[in-house]
């Protein structure tokens, strides 16, 4: 798959064109093995140079790249014996929010997860990865059956927001994101979130409250969009930049904050140049804690998740 | 002192107008345009006399109103906010703050006081929507489940008056996880059988609507209020069409099933002081 560069990548992207020309003189038998060694060695030294000093508006769009892992990536690279389970029994089944179950070491869990789509069809059919009130049902009711049957669950979160839809309202998605919070409060199995590319809000909470939060290096979570909040607070949506400046909403200022526990670190470039080691080091991320999560007695799993969430707040007394 | 903090708040009221509530002797009522005579309005707990129109009203007017006189009892007013993220868009969050807290007298956007209704004991919360568009942020969350922990440790019903246009964004994302926070205390009601009653007034959106005040046992919204996650206009940009008579309104969610019941604010003291004593709570 051809590599798809960012604005702020051209100097990168200009090498790699070059890359590819090389690649193809080679085939037909040009000896240009010394540029390429020297050609692929620069665009490491620039891939290394702009991401290095990446600010909170360039990671917002490295959040969002068309080419980064999604959901179903993962739990092809992740889980074996996997089954997708649809729908929320009583309305529909929401192709935005998807779960299913599976094995991950080993162990069976569940997993639920966002997902955008990646062309224009897909994108459509998926909502862009809003989920709709459905969703958050069919994500409750896959909750209960993890409790049920024991299941750890492992979120992934990338949404940009719940869908702001006349539907949505009239099915009551207020109460279908609030319910899920309440339920997932005190649901008796270990549940690692983890963010992999967009945390936009409600839609990503409803399935972001658990035991750890995970988040990869060039995430995002926030309590709005950056151009939201820019066209509220600035009234003009060109301000997203200064917005996600100010929002901070990259990995690192939650994990300062304590809302988050964990980066997961992603190779030179981000997550979709080398899926090979993104899935390595989320792999390795998510076994790290669901082992730790496994060996506490159930109580105490919970009431530590409670004490964790009451404690979520800044305020002088 | 509750009383002391009250009355500064209805003086710096009377100073500053605030949205929703008119000012002068004479006030045009919004839904039917009639002309009406402040002291018959405030005798009628700002509810137009002729078409019913509920205006919007602070926190502590809400609560003297609501509550047995002199019932009262603040919970958690020390706390305040803080700019932790030092954050800054067209104007500093802390002098937002500092504005806000002058004008309503309030430090923050939600009152909290344990109280009694008909003589039976109950925690309530108002959100004050003259405070920063009753947002929730760190300060909202805490006392909300201070509020909540009292009604637990003295197995009384938990009351909410939400009026609140959704998350603080200058608190960015820890406003979100007061979601989840207000979620959880909620849960451990809902556990040990400690009844939760919502009332949504005009506006309840966002994560407000997202998280505590669509968690009633029993939900409640005042005639006519807007209740919803995505505010009118989103939506209209998002599927460019115009939106039905009535969306979002109280009536609105009555009717697509969202919410229990509509209670005039005349009648919420007689009728839900009757529902808290069909709701009893377990002894603990």
């Amino acid at each position: 798959m051809q590599s798809h560069f960012l604005d702020f990548e051209t100097p990168i992207a200009e090498i790699e064109a070059q890359l590819v020309e090389l690649r193809r003189l080679k085939e037909s038998g040009e000896a240009v093995d010394e540029e390429i060694s020297r050609l692929t060695r620069l665009s490491q030294e620039k891939t290394q140079a702009i991401f290095s000093n990446l600010d909170p508006w360039k990671i917002t769009q490295l959040s969002r790249h068309p080419q980064r892992p999604y959901t179903l990536d993962y739990v092809a690279n992740l889980f074996t014996d996997v089954e997708f389970l649809a729908g929320d029994r009583c309305f529909a089944d929401d192709p935005s929010l998807v779960g299913g179950v599976g094995r991950f070491e080993d162990h069976p869990i569940l997993f639920l997860g966002h997902q955008k789509g990646r062309e224009v069809k897909e994108k459509v059919a998926r909502n862009f990865g809003m989920p709709k009130p459905e969703g958050y049902r069919k994500a409750l009711r896959l909750m209960r059956l993890a409790e049920t049957f024991r299941l750890p669950i492992l979120t992934f979160i990338d949404t940009p927001g719940a869908y702001p839809g006349v539907d949505a309202e009239k099915h009551n998605q207020s109460e279908a994101i609030a319910r899920n919070l309440e339920v997932l409060a005190q649901l008796r199995v270990p549940i690692i979130c983890c963010v992999i590319g967009e945390g936009g809000s409600g839609g990503a909470l409803a399935i972001g409250v658990g035991d750890r939060l995970l988040m990869l290096q060039y995430s995002i979570y926030s309590v709005i969009s950056p151009e939201g909040c820019a066209s509220i607070l600035w009234k003009s949506a060109s301000k997203a930049p200064e917005a996600a400046a100010t929002l901070g909403l990259t990995a690192e200022r939650i994990l300062d904050l304590g809302l988050a526990d964990e980066i997961i670190p992603e190779p030179p470039g981000g997550a979709h140049r080398d899926l090979a080691t993104t899935m390595k080091s989320v792999r390795a991320g998510i076994a790290k804690h669901l082992s730790v999560l496994l060996s506490k007695p159930v109580d105490d799993l919970v009431a530590e998740r409670l004490n964790r969430l009451m404690h979520f707040g800044v305020y002088t007394n | 002192m509750w009383w002391s903090r009250w009355r500064t708040a209805q003086e710096a009221g009377e100073k500053k107008p605030r949205k929703g509530i008119p000012e002068g002797l004479w006030t045009k009522c919004p839904g039917c345009t009639a002309v009406l005579y402040r002291p018959e309005l405030d005798r009628n707990l700002f509810v137009c006399p002729k078409c019913g129109h509920h205006f919007r009203i602070g926190a502590r007017q809400r609560l003297q109103w609501f509550l047995d006189p002199d019932s009262a009892v603040e919970i958690a007013a020390n706390l305040s906010p803080v700019d932790f993220l030092q954050f800054k868009d067209t104007r500093r969050y802390r002098d937002r703050l500092v504005q806000a807290q002058k004008t309503t007298g309030e430090r923050d956007a939600l009152v909290t006081v344990t109280g009694t209704l008909l003589g039976q004991p109950v925690v309530v919360a108002a959100f004050e929507f003259s405070f920063l568009g009753g947002s929730m942020g760190s300060v909202v969350g805490e006392r909300f489940v201070r509020a909540c922990n009292t009604a637990l440790e003295m197995r009384i019903p938990f009351i909410c008056f939400s009026a609140s246009g959704g998350a603080r964004m200058q608190e960015a994302l820890m406003s979100l996880m007061q979601m989840a926070k207000t979620g959880a205390a909620l849960s451990r009601l809902s556990r040990y059988g400690v009844p939760y009653f919502s009332v949504m007034t005009d506006p309840t959106t966002g994560g407000v609507t997202a998280s505590l005040a669509m968690l009633g046992d029993i939900n409640i919204a005042e005639p006519g209020a807007l209740i919803g996650f995505a505010g009118p206009r989103v939506i209209e940009q998002t599927v460019r069409e115009t939106l039905p008579e009535g969306f979002q309104r109280a009536e609105f969610l009555l009717a697509n099933g969202a919410i229990d019941l509509i209670i005039d604010r005349r009648e919420q003291r007689d009728r839900m002081g009757k529902l808290v004593r069909l709701l009893k709570p377990p002894p603990s």
